[in-house]
C-alpha cells in the first residue's frame, strides 16, 4: 500500500477495463514522474469527456450535441439501420466507408451470466425507430460471439411481424492474412457462411 | 506421422532426457516409478495439450522446477517439423513451431497426433457418462478440428441457458423482482439445438464408424467373448434422425416437451451433454456386468477401433496417429499379447511401456529402451 493520494490514484486506475493491479501502479508512477503540463492535459480530457460527451438521443452513439454526427447528417440514408453492441462498433464500420446509413448501438449483448436481459439493452428505443415504417433493412452488426449471435436471433425475431429486410454480417476470414493460416475454427466457420458467387 | 525424437526438460521426474525414436514398435522397459508413463504422457500432451492422468498441468512440470518444456520433431512423410510446448502452470503455455514463436499453442494441435491406452481407461467402461461422452468429442475433434468451436459454443450456450433457467426457478420459488425474464429462452433454445445437432450428428456418425471396429478388435483380444455393441443414448428419442437438420428438429422438439421441467428445476435437462454410449458386451451392458478381465479389454478395444478408425480416414485428416499403449501386456496372458502384438504390429509408430522384458511379446519386434530412474537408453 501507498501514502493516501498515491493508492487513491492507483484504485481509481485498478477500476479501468484492463488494467490489472500491475498497470494501475505502473500508469500511476508514469503520472507521478511525468510533467506537470501533460498531466493537466489528460486531468482535462478527462474532465471535458464526461461534461461534454453525451449519447446520442436516437441511436445512443457517443455525441457533442443532442444528436450524433451520423444522426444529424441529411446525407445519410434513413432507411437502413445497422445495429452495434457498443459506440466504437459505429466507429469501425464508420472506418470501412462502406456504410451510408444510420446506427443503432445497444449498449451490449445478451448474456444472462453476466446479468444482462433485453430490458438492459436500448431494444425497446429500436422499435420505436422502426414503427413509422421509415426503415426498410436492418443490419444487424453484433459481435461474431455466441452472445452477439444471440441477440441477433432475438432481434430478427422481434421484428420479423415488421416486415423489413433483416441480414446479418458474415462472419468469416481476416482480410490481409493468408487462407493457410487461419485456425481451423475461423475457417470452418467461413465455410459454414459461404455465400453464392455472382458471375 | 511418427515423433522422430523426444526431449523434455523439467517434465515429470525428468530434469533433462533427449530420446530419438524410430518408426514402427518401440518400446520402454523398466521398473514402476521409473518414468515409463511420464514419457508417453509427454508425447500425449503434444496431441492434446493436456495429460491423461491429470486436469492440470501443475504436476507435469518438475518438483522445484519453475516450467517444462516437451519438444518433438515430428515427420510427417518426408516433411520434417519442429514442435516446442512450453508449460507454465498457473500462467500461459507458449508454443514454437519450427523455431518460430508466432504461434499459440493450439496452433500446435493436429502436428502430432496419438491414440492413447492407459490403465485409467478403464474408467470408460466403469465410469460415469461423462468419460464416455469426452471420449466421442476427443474423437470427432480428432477427425474435425472445427469441431472443437462447436463444442466450445455449445458450453457456453450451455452455461448462458442454464444461468436463465435458474434465475426464473428461483424467481418462480420467491416470487417478486424481475429475475423470471424468460424472453429470450427461444432464442437460446435455437442456438442450443443448433450446436447441439451438430455435435450430436458428429458424435452419431462416429459410433456407427467405431462399432464394427470395437466388435472386430474386442474378438481379435478376447475370441468368442462378444459380440460387442455400441449404442448411443441420447437423453431425447432421436427416432433415427441423423443429418443435423433433423436433429435439429428433435433437439427443439424435445426443448418444447421438457420447458415446464425445465423452469422448475432451473437447469438444462435436453441435449448432448445428458447422453450416454451404452457399452453392450454380448446382451448385457458391459458397466456393471462385465468382469475386470472384460471391461478391461474393452477400453482397449475402444481405443484400438479409434486407432483404426483414424488411419482409415488416412491422410486427409492429418495422417496416421502414434498409438500409445501403456502398461497394456501386464494384463494379457501370452497368447493375447501375441495376438495384440500382431494387431499393432504395421502401425507407423507404437510406443508401448513394460514393467519387465518378459512382458513384451516376443512377436513385437523393433527398439527396446530402459528406463531407469531418469535414464532413458537404447539397448
Ligand atoms: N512433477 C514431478 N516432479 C518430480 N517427480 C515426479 C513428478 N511427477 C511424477 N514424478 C515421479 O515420477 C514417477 C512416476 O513415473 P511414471 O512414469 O508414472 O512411472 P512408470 O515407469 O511406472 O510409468 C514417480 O516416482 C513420481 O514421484
Ligand atoms: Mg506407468
Ligand atoms: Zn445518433
Amino acid at each position: 500500500m501507498y501514502e493516501g493520494v498515491v493508492q487513491d490514484l492507483i484504485d481509481e486506475l485498478g477500476r479501468l477495463p484492463g488494467v490489472g493491479p500491475k498497470s494501475a501502479q505502473r500508469i500511476a508512477f508514469h503520472i507521478l514522474q511525468a510533467d506537470p503540463a501533460d498531466v493537466r492535459r489528460l486531468a482535462h480530457a478527462l474532465a471535458e469527456v464526461k461534461e461534454k460527451v453525451r449519447f446520442c438521443g436516437i441511436c445512443g452513439n457517443v455525441a457533442q450535441d443532442e444528436q450524433c454526427r451520423v444522426c444529424q447528417d441529411p446525407r445519410r440514408d434513413p432507411a437502413v439501420i445497422c445495429v452495434v453492441e457498443e459506440p466504437k462498433d459505429v466507429v469501425a464500420v464508420e472506418r470501412t466507408r462502406e456504410f451510408r446509413g444510420r446506427y443503432h448501438v445497444l449498449g451490449g449483448a445478451i448474456s444472462p451470466i453476466e446479468g444482462v436481459g433485453p430490458d438492459d439493452l436500448r431494444i425497446r428505443e429500436l422499435l420505436a425507430r422502426l414503427a413509422d415504417g421509415t426503415v426498410t433493412e436492418l443490419i444487424l452488426a453484433t459481435d461474431p460471439n455466441l452472445e452477439g449471435e444471440a441477440t441477433a436471433t432475438y432481434l430478427a425475431r422481434m421484428v420479423k411481424p415488421m416486415g423489413l429486410k433483416v441480414t446479418r454480417l458474415a462472419s468469416g476470414l481476416p482480410v490481409g492474412g493468408d487462407l493457410e493460416y487461419a485456425d481451423e475454427v475461423t475457417l470452418g466457420r467461413a465455410f459454414e457462411g459461404r455465400r453464392l458467387l455472382d458471375v | 506421422m511418427h515423433v522422430a525424437h523426444l526431449s523434455l526438460a523439467d517434465f515429470r521426474s525428468y530434469a533433462r532426457v533427449e530420446v530419438p525414436l524410430d518408426p514402427g514398435v518401440t518400446a520402454f522397459v523398466g521398473p514402476n516409478g521409473q518414468g515409463k508413463t511420464n514419457l508417453v504422457e509427454a508425447v500425449g500432451y503434444l496431441a492434446t495439450l493436456g495429460s491423461h492422468r491429470v486436469a492440470s498441468d501443475a504436476p507435469l512440470v518438475r518438483m522445484g522446477a519453475e516450467r517444462a518444456v516437451v519438444r518433438a520433431s515430428v515427420a510427417h512423410g518426408d516433411r520434417q517439423q519442429l514442435v516446442e510446448l512450453e508449460i507454465n502452470p498457473g500462467r500461459a503455455n507458449r508454443a514454437r513451431i519450427n523455431r518460430s514463436s508466432q504461434v499459440r499453442p493450439r496452433d500446435v494441435l493436429g502436428i502430432v497426433r496419438t491414440v492413447l491406452f492407459a490403465p485409467e481407461d478403464l474408467s470408460l467402461v466403469k465410469g460415469d457418462p461423462g468419460e464416455r461422452r469426452r471420449f466421442l468429442d476427443e474423437l470427432v475433434t480428432l477427425r474435425a478440428p472445427r469441431m472443437a468451436g462447436v463444442r466450445q459454443d455449445y458450453e457456453r450456450v450451455l452455461r448462458q441457458r442454464n444461468t436463465l433457467l435458474k434465475s426464473a426457478a428461483l424467481a418462480r420459488r420467491h416470487g417478486g423482482g424481475r429475475g423470471a425474464d424468460l424472453s429470450t429462452l427461444d432464442v437460446w433454445d435455437q442456438h442450443l439445438a443448433r450446436h447441439g445437432a451438430e455435435l450430436l450428428a458428429q458424435r452419431l456418425d462416429l459410433v456407427a464408424g467405431l462399432e464394427p471396429l470395437t466388435d472386430k478388435a474386442y474378438e481379435q483380444l478376447a475370441p468368442g467373448g462378444g459380440p460387442v455393441g455400441l449404442e448411443y443414448r441420447p437423453s431425447s428419442e432421436t427416432a433415427g434422425a441423423r443429418s443435423r437438420e433433423e436433429l435439429y428438429e428433435v433437439l427443439m422438439g424435445a426443448l418444447e416437451g421438457a420447458r415446464k421441467q425445465e423452469i422448475e428445476r432451473g437447469v438444462t435437462l435436453v441435449g448432448p451433454h445428458r447422453d450416454d454410449l451404452l457399452l453392450k458386451l454380448g446382451e448385457l451392458p458391459a458397466k456393471g456386468y462385465a468382469s475386470h478381465g472384460e471391461s478391461w479389454s474393452y477400453a482397449l478395444a475402444l481405443r484400438l477401433a479409434s486407432y483404426e478408425l483414424l488411419r482409415a480416414d488416412g491422410e486427409r485428416a492429418g495422417g496416421e496417429p502414434v498409438l500409445i499403449l501403456d502398461d497394456v501386456f501386464a494384463e494379457l496372458d501370452a497368447r493375447r499379447r501375441d495376438r495384440l502384438a500382431e494387431l499393432v504390429a504395421p502401425g507407423e509408430q507404437v510406443l508401448v511401456t513394460a514393467a519387465v522384458d518378459d512382458d513384451v511379446p516376443g512377436a513385437l519386434s523393433g527398439a527396446r529402451f530402459r528406463v531407469s530412474d531418469g535414464e532413458v537408453d537404447r539397448v
